[in-house]
């Protein structure tokens, strides 16, 4: 597990949280002791399940919660401070914003808490709309932008400080897959920027495309962190072969190698043979036992552990273990 | 600039609010009401129209300070727009503070509406073109404008940490309280219950004396307050807008939003 270290733009230690709700004051833990570290020009993935307190976390980040424990700092300054936030840029989930203004007068309006001039603003104005694909939707009042518009619109908001640190909290959550892969692409191009992503969501297939470290996060405890290529590089969960030429007598010839490797599993589909054998070896023997019986292979593919394997493994074992 | 910012957007959220023009329109209305009313009797035709235009635009001024002033951090939290602006490099208080001057803005714009429709009514009552506003009727609605920026923060204290319809009854009752709040006093002295008794007095001490603020019968009669009293109930209306603008800086400053 990664910890804050003097390198990290963003770490927190032991971050705690705690609710009190209704009338008589039930205690509600969110986090409970979250420590994890951001490093320079990465995109970390913050994974969790529904109510896992990853929107809380990033809540406390920016200032719009205070903690009730622990530390947290951001480009070295300690989380809170109203000056580190002109370079910290922030989506919240569901954006909502003030429908009244056109996509313009929205940008305009934020740019100015970023001290920049009315020239400068306008131009950065256009190059955002630019960059977000929003120039036409300019003058459009947000109350009519789409789920995806209004996301892309928040992205340029994020951005309009030319923030070393994005925070975007669920960014895909809601679009489309048009509107995901819009998104991922301006992540993509703001890491090739230079800028650090901190992005939560629970879509993880995307997360798994564009990040290059993941921290898990479920029930306010952390449940797993590292690259991707630390997660993933377990060893071939299993591996898929396809075969013609093979009609339905040779084909249960093949499936009595299940009884040597328990696991294995023949499917035919047309004049197509689907065999999942449950490891490497498996694989060499329904090879070897395909050539006798004159079949032609026509793919292999071993099968690795996926990002959401890995997390729903994740969590079901810490699950079992509590 | 910042700050400038939270004023200008407020001020630009409140006039695109149709509730706002719902109620200017029919704070005219009344005010060309009050010209038929004057001609029941022509002798008081000036007086009746004082009296009904100064009054209209204070209560519609106040109507529209504790909706408006309510919904400005209500709708804020509710609708989750102030976490883009919290986290943007704004300290919070900016945002009480904008908020209020861009509401107070507005109001100002309102009250400079009604008083000039007011103002066409006395030209045409007198069949002549001159400058209306006599110095009473410009004292009386200066401090209806104080009266209203009392209000406006009290709404923020009360928006801040509870919830709109509660908020709304709070600034209501504020606003009663501090109109009636000599009665009150003189009912409390009489109170034999000491509930009474302690609660009016604790009452009459914490709530402003709105009264001060309503010097319309002196402009229906044509009387100036004495300069130093004006100075002394418009300070007064400063620093209790002030107080109560410090309690919502606060109570905003601790509040977490989740």
């Amino acid at each position: 597990m990664s910890t804050p270290s003097s390198d990290s733009v963003l770490s927190v230690k032991d971050l705690q949280k705690v609710f009190y709700s209704g009338f008589l004051r039930h205690r509600v833990e969110v986090l409970k002791g979250v420590s994890f570290a951001v490093y320079e020009n990465e995109i970390l993935g913050f994974l969790g399940p529904n109510g896992a307190g990853k929107t809380t976390c990033i809540k406390v980040l920016l200032g719009l919660i205070y903690a009730s424990g622990g530390s947290g700092q951001i480009l070295g300054k300690p989380i809170g401070d109203v000056k580190i936030k002109n370079r910290v840029g922030f989506l919240p989930e569901h954006p909502y914003f003030y429908d009244y203004l056109t996509g313009a007068e929205f940008l305009d309006f934020y740019a100015r808490f970023h001290g920049l001039k009315k020239k400068e603003r306008w131009s950065r104005v256009d190059d955002l709309l630019k960059l977000t694909g929003m120039e036409e939707a300019r003058d459009l009042a947000l109350r009519k932008y789409s789920k995806g518009m209004l996301q892309r619109i928040g992205l340029a908001q994020a951005i309009l400080g030319d923030p070393d640190i994005v925070i975007l909290d669920e960014p895909m959550s809601g679009l489309d897959p048009v509107g995901r892969r819009d998104i991922r692409e301006i992540i993509l191009k703001l890491r090739d920027d230079g800028k650090t992503i901190f992005f939560s969501s629970h879509i993880l297939p995307d997360v798994e495309e564009i990040c290059d470290r993941v921290t898990i996060i479920h029930k306010g405890e952390l449940r797993g962190s590292g690259s991707l290529e630390e997660i993933l590089e377990a060893p071939v969960e299993h591996v898929d072969l396809q075969y013609t030429g093979l009609d339905a007598e040779k084909a249960e010839k093949l499936e009595s190698l299940s009884e040597e490797f328990p696991g294995l599993r023949v499917i035919s589909k047309g004049n197509l043979l689907l065999i999942s054998a449950p490891d490497w070896e498996a694989a060499q023997r329904v090879q070897e036992k395909g050539r006798e019986l004159g079949g032609t292979l026509v793919a292999l593919k071993p099968q690795k552990e996926t990002l959401e394997s890995y997390f729903l493994r994740e969590i079901d074992r810490k699950e079992g273990g509590n | 600039m910042k700050l400038w910012a939270i004023t200008f957007n407020t001020f630009r959220e409140t006039v695109r609010d149709r509730i706002l023009y719902n109620l200017l329109i029919f704070a005219v209305f009344m005010i060309l009401i009050s010209m038929a009313l004057g001609r029941l009797s022509f002798e008081e035709q000036e007086r009746i129209t004082i009296d009904v235009g100064l009054s209209t635009v204070s209560i519609f001024s106040i109507i529209m300070a504790i909706f408006l002033g309510i919904r400005l951090i209500n709708k804020e939290i509710d609708k989750k727009t102030v976490y883009t602006l919290i986290a943007k490099p704004v300290p919070r208080f900016y945002f009480i503070l904008g908020r209020y001057f861009g509401l107070m803005i507005t109001i100002g714009f309102n009250i400079l509406i009604m008083g000039a429709a007011f103002g066409f009514i006395i030209c045409y009552i007198h069949q002549s073109l001159f400058w209306p506003i006599s110095y009473p009727v410009f004292q009386a609605l200066v401090l209806i404008f104080l009266e209203v920026s009392i209000i406006i923060s009290v709404a923020m204290v009360f928006s801040s940490f509870s919830t709109a319809t509660l908020s709304a009854i709070f600034t209501l009752s504020f606003f009663v309280i501090g109109r009636f709040t000599a009665g009150i006093y003189e009912f409390a002295e009489r109170a034999k219950d000491p509930v009474f008794k302690w609660g009016g007095i604790v009452l009459y001490y914490v709530v402003p004396n709105l009264t001060d603020f309503v010097q319309i019968e002196n402009a229906v009669y044509g009387e100036a307050l004495p300069g130093m009293l004006f100075v002394e109930i418009a300070g007064k209306g400063i620093l209790w807008t002030a107080f109560f603008l410090i309690i919502a800086v606060i109570v905003f400053q601790k509040k977490d939003f989740v």
